[in-house]
């Protein structure tokens, strides 16, 4: 029993082994020397430059411009001004302030004991102390500071890592609907463009609402209205597919082009801007344990879908409707509501894009979402979802649309051009689906 | 006729102790099988007795882990498909490999084309062709699309397609699992005549009275091994049975003493179109009603009307006195009315499932509470009946395609039971089940009667249909065409004269 579960996890999850290979993979590649300036490394610091200099000597601290240096800066002055060193001035900016820093402090004529940088400004300061002290010798014996660099991969940063859910985090919240659409062995190429029409109608509605100074009631109503209209649209969809029998690949065709057709008419074809930056919380806000918004709001869906699918009865009957509609009509599941909820749903999560994709740039842009779909059925399909229905995993479209972001983000990082990150783009989701092909071929021979 | 005593000539076929184990299970055990010139030989055994897999190596899908193989006394390649062909070997396997929209001769000279420079000689194929159907006796429009022929005449290209391969064994897996009764001899003729021919017929079928008929000799494999080779007019058919189940079955159907009781289903006139006319009958307590008739008289048309598969045009249906409103087979579901079909793989389960999650399908609601499904309680009331019903399976976790067809039964029949019907349609209830799991099904159906259920039995089983039955109805060209009170009585001529019969007695 317990091995039978092992492979029937690796059945579902076979993804997961290619999305931890690649995530090895561009760990590996982009290890480089990092050179800390945050909290710690200053207050590390501080304690370094206690030991080696005396009560009363005299400092300058200097920080790249920036929040971080800023910080960096202001809690490296505070620690040594705790330990009784006497810091003389704390510089923020260019290497220009700081040249005129040292020169000021030269013609002072007193000693400088040190300088406490982050990396940057040590390396200034360390290729050009030499010639300022030629003209001021009290600078000569000026030793300078700097944290310890140490070696990790840029890929693994945290800032990174959130980047790189946040970027995949539209693309992933549609990829459930349509995980489930292709479970019921239909397909959906409509989702990229109401991404677009979502994004306009939401920014319209709140236009026309709120004017130049919209209120938070605003933004949300034009952000129902956004998603509300994408539903509909899915439902509609749904009625094509299951009353009129339309095939679901040329009736999401259709209403692809009307859709972005629509987007275009009723913007007019400009991005149309939203007055109110509190729009922005979706896309851009972090408001729990600086994790963004856009990503919480991914895994609490992913986690609602996979209880939907396993826990619930609409769930079952979306997997019997794709593994036999036939066999699940005459058990008496009503196979064209669950056709049309899945449509629906689907239509909604491609509306909660459009918003968020707007929220992201407080803009309503009709050419947002193209090619989104593509990308959409392709973090399914990696993810080990079926094509011919029945079978497939909500976390498998997880890790499907993780190993997209991993794969775009990697390749950012090494700098690999764009024509060429095509290339491996979908070399990657082949091999991701030929490897699930072989798991499956795998199940089979141990059946016997 | 040819001489079937052939024990003196050179076999045209020779197995011997073929064994071959899967991953986890030993297939076979040491099998031999001989097949002569002229001959059909019969094999015989319950589902999973390794007919499937020494047939897949005859036909060079799967490889034998050891054995020999020879035709005419000399060793034979069977280790492709294509080499197998080349041996000629023709298998006919139960599911059709014809391309619906290619014609007759196009299906029949595929992957081998008469070829001069590269192009098809579509003159020679109709030649050839006309000659195939001459040898076999049939003429069939040689231009039509494959999809437009019935099951029987289908069949009858793939036999033009093995001889066109110059097939000297030709394999048939349950060939007349599609076919109705005249069918079926129509398909007893073409086997004489290509017995005639020198031809070796390897014949599986789970019907005794087709293997009595048609075989001269019967092997019997049991759970992958050889049991004995016998001659057909020298055995009895519970000879038969006992040599295939390893035990002898006393009666192939089980006495039933239940009290039939008051009127519970009554359908009124039901029709839709040509196909259903004026259907009227009623099902009592604890009563079988056997509904037969040749392929397309509308048995089955009749059952998924009352289902709701598909929607009548008129005629009411009443339960206990009540009129019904069915609309689709949902509301046929909620009114406990079920239906068991006849194509258990692709109307009865989804095979991508498990047998849990097929079991509970139409049962959902039962199952959940704060709109959750508890799977414990799937399982719990599950293996109730995976006890009840003798499942054989390893876990209710097993993917439905990894059944039996007897099993695969017996999981469809289990939902029904959970949703606890009171009107039960059985459509070929043990089509391609072997003896021993058919007559665990003839008790179930014995066991719902006893709680008082309304059972429409269709089948084209004649022996099943008199043997099981209280009365019997009798279908023809979408009519009832007759009804027979007392069918222990009544023989399949009867029957046969009824299911003929185009003027209906009863409209």
């Amino acid at each position: 029993m317990k091995n039978f579960n092992y492979i029937q996890f690796l059945f579902d999850y076979g993804t997961l082994i290619v999305l931890v290979g690649l995530c090895f993979l561009f760990s590996y590649v982009t290890i480089e020397e990092q050179s800390p300036a945050s909290t710690t490394s200053a207050e590390l610091l501080a304690k370094v430059i206690k030991k080696d200099l005396t009560e009363n000597n005299n400092i300058i601290v200097l920080a790249r411009q920036g929040s971080e240096g800023k910080k960096f800066a202001e809690i490296l002055t505070k620690k040594l001004i705790q330990y009784g060193i006497n810091v003389h001035q704390t510089i923020v900016g260019q290497p220009v302030d700081a040249r005129k820093a040292l020169i000021n402090f030269g013609t002072s004529g007193s000693k400088l004991h040190g300088i406490a940088a982050d990396k940057h400004m040590a390396s200034f300061a360390g290729s050009n102390i030499g010639k300022i002290s030629e003209t001021f010798p009290n600078l000569s014996q000026t030793i300078i500071f700097q944290p310890n660099s140490y070696n990790w991969p840029n890929f693994l940063k945290r800032e990174n890592l959130l980047n790189v859910m946040k970027q995949i985090s539209v693309v992933a919240i549609i990829a459930i609907g349509m995980t489930m659409i292709i479970i019921t062995a239909g397909i959906d190429l409509s989702v990229g463009s109401l991404i677009a029409l979502s994004g306009v109608i939401t920014a319209l509605a709140i236009q026309s609402l709120g004017g130049d100074s919209p209120t938070m009631w605003h933004l949300w109503l034009g952000s129902i209205a956004g998603a509300l209209v994408c539903g509909i649209i899915g439902t509609l969809t749904g009625g094509l597919v299951t009353i009129f029998r339309i095939p679901a690949f040329i009736a999401t065709l259709g209403i692809m082009f009307i859709a972005k057709g629509l987007a275009f008419i009723f913007s007019e074809s400009a991005p149309i801007p939203i007055a109110n930056e509190a729009f922005g919380w979706l896309g851009r806000g972090r408001t729990f344990f600086g994790l963004p918004n856009s990503v919480i709001l991914m895994l609490t869906l992913f986690f609602l879908a996979h209880i939907l699918m396993n826990r619930t009865s609409i769930g079952r009957y979306i997997y019997a409707v794709g593994g036999n509609p036939e066999a699940a009509r005459l058990s008496g599941v009503p196979v064209k509501w669950v056709l049309v909820f899945v449509y629906t749903l689907t239509g909604l999560l491609a509306g909660l894009g459009g918003v968020m994709e707007a929220s992201l740039h407080i803009t309503g842009d009709p050419k947002s979402g193209d090619l989104v779909e593509l990308k959409v059925i392709a973090a399914v399909v990696v993810g080990g979802t079926s094509l011919a229905g029945g079978q497939g995993r909500i976390f498998g479209t997880l890790i499907g649309a993780f190993i997209i972001a991993v794969i775009n983000n990697g390749m950012n990082l090494t700098g690999i051009e764009s024509h060429m990150q095509k290339v491996i783009y979908g070399s990657v989701i082949l091999i991701a689906v030929l490897i699930d092909q072989l798991k499956i071929h795998l199940m089979k021979l141990k059946k016997y | 006729m040819p001489n079937t005593d052939a024990a003196s000539k050179i076999p045209l076929l020779r197995m011997r102790g073929i064994r071959k184990s899967f991953p986890g299970v030993k297939a076979l055990k040491g099998v031999d099988l001989t097949l002569y010139h002229g001959e059909v030989l019969a094999l015989l055994g319950e589902n999973g007795a390794g007919k499937s897999t020494l047939i897949k190596i005859l036909g060079g899908a799967h490889q034998p882990d050891e054995g020999v193989i020879e035709i005419n006394n000399q060793p034979a390649n069977v280790s492709t498909p294509q080499a197998s062909q080349a041996s000629g070997i023709g298998i006919i396997y139960q599911e059709f490999n014809l391309i619906p929209f290619l014609s007759v001769r196009e299906n029949i000279f595929l992957g081998q084309e008469p070829k001069f420079i590269s192009l098809i000689q579509k003159t020679k194929e109709e030649i050839i062709a006309k000659k195939l159907f001459d040898r076999i006796g049939i003429k069939i429009p040689i231009d039509t699309e494959c999809n437009a022929l019935s099951v029987a005449h289908q069949q009858i290209v793939e036999i033009a397609k093995t001889l066109a391969q110059d097939a000297r064994i030709i394999v048939m897996d349950e060939p007349s699992a599609a076919l109705s009764p005249r069918e079926t001899k129509g398909l007893f003729k073409v086997i004489k005549e290509l017995k005639s021919q020198g031809i070796g017929i390897i014949y599986i079928s789970h019907r005794l009275d087709e293997i009595f008929k048609i075989s001269d000799r019967i092997t019997f494999l049991r759970d992958g091994k050889y049991i004995d080779t016998l001659k057909t007019k020298e055995i009895s058919r519970n000879k038969v049975i006992e040599l295939m189940v390893g035990r002898s079955i006393k009666n192939e159907f089980p006495k039933r003493n239940t009290n039939i009781g008051e009127t519970r289903l009554k359908v009124s006139e039901l029709s839709q179109g040509k196909r259903v006319q004026k259907v009227s009958f009623e099902i009592k307590s604890g009563e079988v009603v056997g509904l037969t008739g040749l392929v397309g008289a509308g048995r089955t048309e009749t059952a998924r009307l009352l289902f709701g598969a598909e929607t009548k045009d008129s005629g009411d249906i009443e339960l206990d006195g009540k009129l019904l409103s069915i609309k689709n087979p949902r509301d046929a579901i909620q009114q406990n009315i079920c239906l068991l079909t006849e194509d258990r793989k692709s109307q009865g389960l989804i095979l991508t499932q498990t047998i849990r999650e097929n079991f509970s399908l139409p049962n959902l609601l039962q199952f959940c509470s704060w709109g959750f499904i508890q799977k414990k309680d799937e399982s719990e009331a599950l293996s109730f009946y995976v006890d009840q019903i003798k499942m054989k399976i390893t876990s209710t976790e097993q993917m439905a395609n990894t059944l039996s067809g007897g099993n695969q039964q017996k999981v469809v029949l289990s939902k029904w039971l959970q949703r606890n019907a009171e009107v039960i349609i059985f459509d070929e209830p043990t089509r391609g089940i072997d003896v021993g799991a058919k007559y665990e099904i003839y008790q179930l159906i014995n066991q719902l009667t006893k709680k008082g259920k309304a059972i429409l039995m269709i089948s084209s089983e004649l022996p099943e249909i008199l043997g099981m039955s209280d009365r019997v109805l009798v279908m023809n060209e979408g009519h009832i065409t007759g009804e027979i009170q007392n069918p222990s009585n009544a023989t399949q001529e009867d029957v046969m004269r009824l299911a003929t019969k185009s003027k209906p007695t009863s409209a």
